[in-house]
């Protein structure tokens, strides 16, 4: 998987309430939540972000609820994947339950700025600014988490191993 | 080999004799849980995949509380997209307004959940079992629609980290400022992927309401779940409600932890988390040039009976500052029916409070009790990130019921020796 795109750079602790605010969790509907995406963090983000755009942020990037709507916001508003030095527990299990591409790096998450256009190697690992012209490696995926990735997200993989009433 | 009461859950669950911290297993739950803004997603991925039944109709808890009463035409529909749910599927845990109550307050208090659980739950504060000796922890709506399929969910094995608390508790000084202190202390990524393990003598002292709201707030410290090894008090709370048998697992004497870190609890006084990170940790005796425009006694992390009979202890003969609405949210129904007995709503409502019903609504900026620009409260609920409970130039400040409730009384921060 390859991943090509311009970079909006947030801080550490970006919870679930800046990602989507609970007053837009009356609905589930993919399109109306990317309207608000990263709202109360950046009250234009939804305006300006572009297909493919990238997101990076500093340490535990969607700590706070458990809401799905947050992953699926920022995939629905058309961000190819997001990059940071951690992910909060339950944000990191969505994200790869839906199949927004996350990414671990320390050194990305520093390194890159604002407006920068970085491209992803997922397979190798390597994450490139092509605006700087640096390179920085991505924290591994587990096995297993690969493994739903090449499912399709947990519930192909779910279809595929266990019987389904 | 030894192990934590994480790690025997897990290995218990998954068909193992032993597992190690983060090795991955798929183990059978005994509970999935969703309300009313996670069902829905779980909901349609359900039929999406195709599934026509749940695995298990007994094992499905689905509590519409956050916006509820239906504060919306939206909300209105995701509340239906539930009911119809559970009545074509004929689950036995599905809990309308006329048994509804704030999630994490009434399963417990049926019985629903019990030590050596393994639950999941499409809310993250679903971590408050730990007080019951079960394994529970947050997940999201595509996990809960697997495991309302399959049974099953996926688990990386946690490391833990035991705390320790020692101590004379100082007067005013409850759960819930232990509980912030220790977040304070690490930080809101200080437990990240780890299960917390709350131990002690001081622990072995506190009610199970106490118990529960430690437990509830390990997501704040980016716990994977927050446990209590099960002693005699867990026992006599869940004899008489246990809707199916318990097991008692507990740790091992020499089980390995990641860290231990103890507290002399003789050193805290009351906490109050500052605006806008849980971790932002102040005494309350700090705070007493910050006036509050709102207070808010309930949720999941205080919405227990022991909260409310604090509460109601301070507000009793006093008058709310009348710059300040004090809004007060029992857990259950049950919950409310003790305190109308008691004699507690009449003095909170003589006091100046709104005393409402069970519903998470104000805690994440849902309804009934929504702040202004500006506008500060303190609550006893579980976060104070911006924009939770309303505007984004508004800020929350979290602390105990007797912070909160001195609070009202006084017009701003303040603790219960400052009453007259």
């Amino acid at each position: 998987m390859n991943l090509k795109g311009k970079v909006w750079k947030f801080g550490n602790d970006i919870d679930t309430d800046l990602i989507i605010p609970a007053r837009y969790l009356n609905t589930s509907d993919p399109e109306e939540l990317a309207k608000h995406c990263m709202e109360d963090a950046d009250r234009t983000f939804a305006g300006k972000v572009g297909k493919g755009d990238i997101i990076t942020a500093g340490k535990n990037f969607g700590c706070g609820s458990s809401r799905e709507h947050a992953p699926v916001a920022i995939k629905a508003a058309g961000v190819s994947c997001v990059i940071a030095k951690d992910f909060a527990r339950i944000f990191y299990r969505n994200s790869f339950n839906i199949g927004l591409p996350i990414f671990e790096s320390e050194e990305a998450s520093l390194k890159i700025e604002q407006g920068d256009t970085v491209e992803i190697d997922a397979d190798k690992g390597v994450i490139t600014n092509v605006t700087k012209k640096e390179t920085y490696r991505v924290k591994p995926i587990p096995p297993f988490m690969q493994e739903l990735v090449a499912a399709g997200g947990l519930i192909n993989y779910g279809k595929k191993k266990f019987k389904i009433k | 080999m030894p192990m934590t009461i994480a790690e025997k859950i897990l290995a218990a669950k998954s068909g193992n004799k032993h597992v190690e911290p983060g090795e991955l297993v798929i183990a059978d739950v005994d509970l999935v849980l969703a309300n009313d803004i996670t069902a829905p997603i779980a909901i349609k991925e359900f039929r999406a995949a195709g599934a026509k039944k749940v695995w298990d109709r007994t094992k499905i808890a689905l509590v519409p509380d956050h916006f509820t009463p239906n504060k919306d035409i939206k909300s209105a529909e995701q509340a239906k997209m539930l009911r119809d749910f559970a009545h074509e599927q004929k689950l036995t845990h599905y809990y309308d307004q006329s048994d509804v109550g704030i999630e994490h307050a009434l399963l417990p208090e049926q019985g629903v959940v019990v030590p050596g659980d393994l639950v999941i739950g499409a809310d993250s504060h679903t971590c408050t079992y730990g007080a019951l000796g079960a394994f529970a922890t947050g997940v999201g709506s595509t996990d809960a629609a697997f495991a309302m399929m399959t049974g099953k969910a996926w688990f990386k094995i946690p490391q833990s980290i035991r705390f320790v608390y020692r101590g004379k508790l100082n007067k005013w000084v409850s759960s819930k400022d232990l509980i912030l202190h220790t977040i304070g202390d690490i930080g809101v990524d200080g437990a990240l992927y780890r299960a917390m393990e709350f131990t002690g003598p001081v622990i072995d002292k506190l009610s199970m309401d106490a118990r529960m709201t430690m437990s509830n707030m390990a997501i704040e410290a980016g716990g994977k779940a927050g446990l209590m090894n099960p002693d005699e008090t867990t026992l006599k709370y869940v004899k008489g409600r246990a809707e199916h048998k318990w097991k008692v697992f507990t740790s091992d004497p020499d089980a390995k932890y990641e860290k231990v870190i103890e507290y002399d609890c003789a050193k805290i006084e009351p906490v109050v988390s500052c605006p806008s990170l849980p971790e932002n940790t102040k005494p309350a005796s700090a705070l007493k040039k910050v006036s509050v425009d709102q207070s808010v006694i309930g949720s999941c992390t205080n919405g227990r009976m022991e909260d409310l009979r604090i509460a109601a202890q301070l507000l009793k003969g006093r008058k709310i500052n009348s710059r300040v609405r004090c809004l007060i949210f029992p857990g259950t129904r049950e919950i409310y029916l003790q305190a109308l007995k008691e004699g507690l709503i009449e003095t909170f409502v003589k006091a100046g409070a709104i005393f409402s019903m069970p519903t998470c609504g104000p805690c994440l900026g849902g309804h009934m009790g929504i702040l202004a620009k500006g506008e500060v409260a303190i609550s006893t609920t579980n976060r104070n990130f911006v924009g939770r409970m309303g505007h984004t130039e508004s800020s929350v400040y979290l602390a105990s019921p007797a912070v909160a409730a001195a609070s009202a009384i006084l017009g701003r921060i303040g603790t219960p020796d400052e009453l007259k």
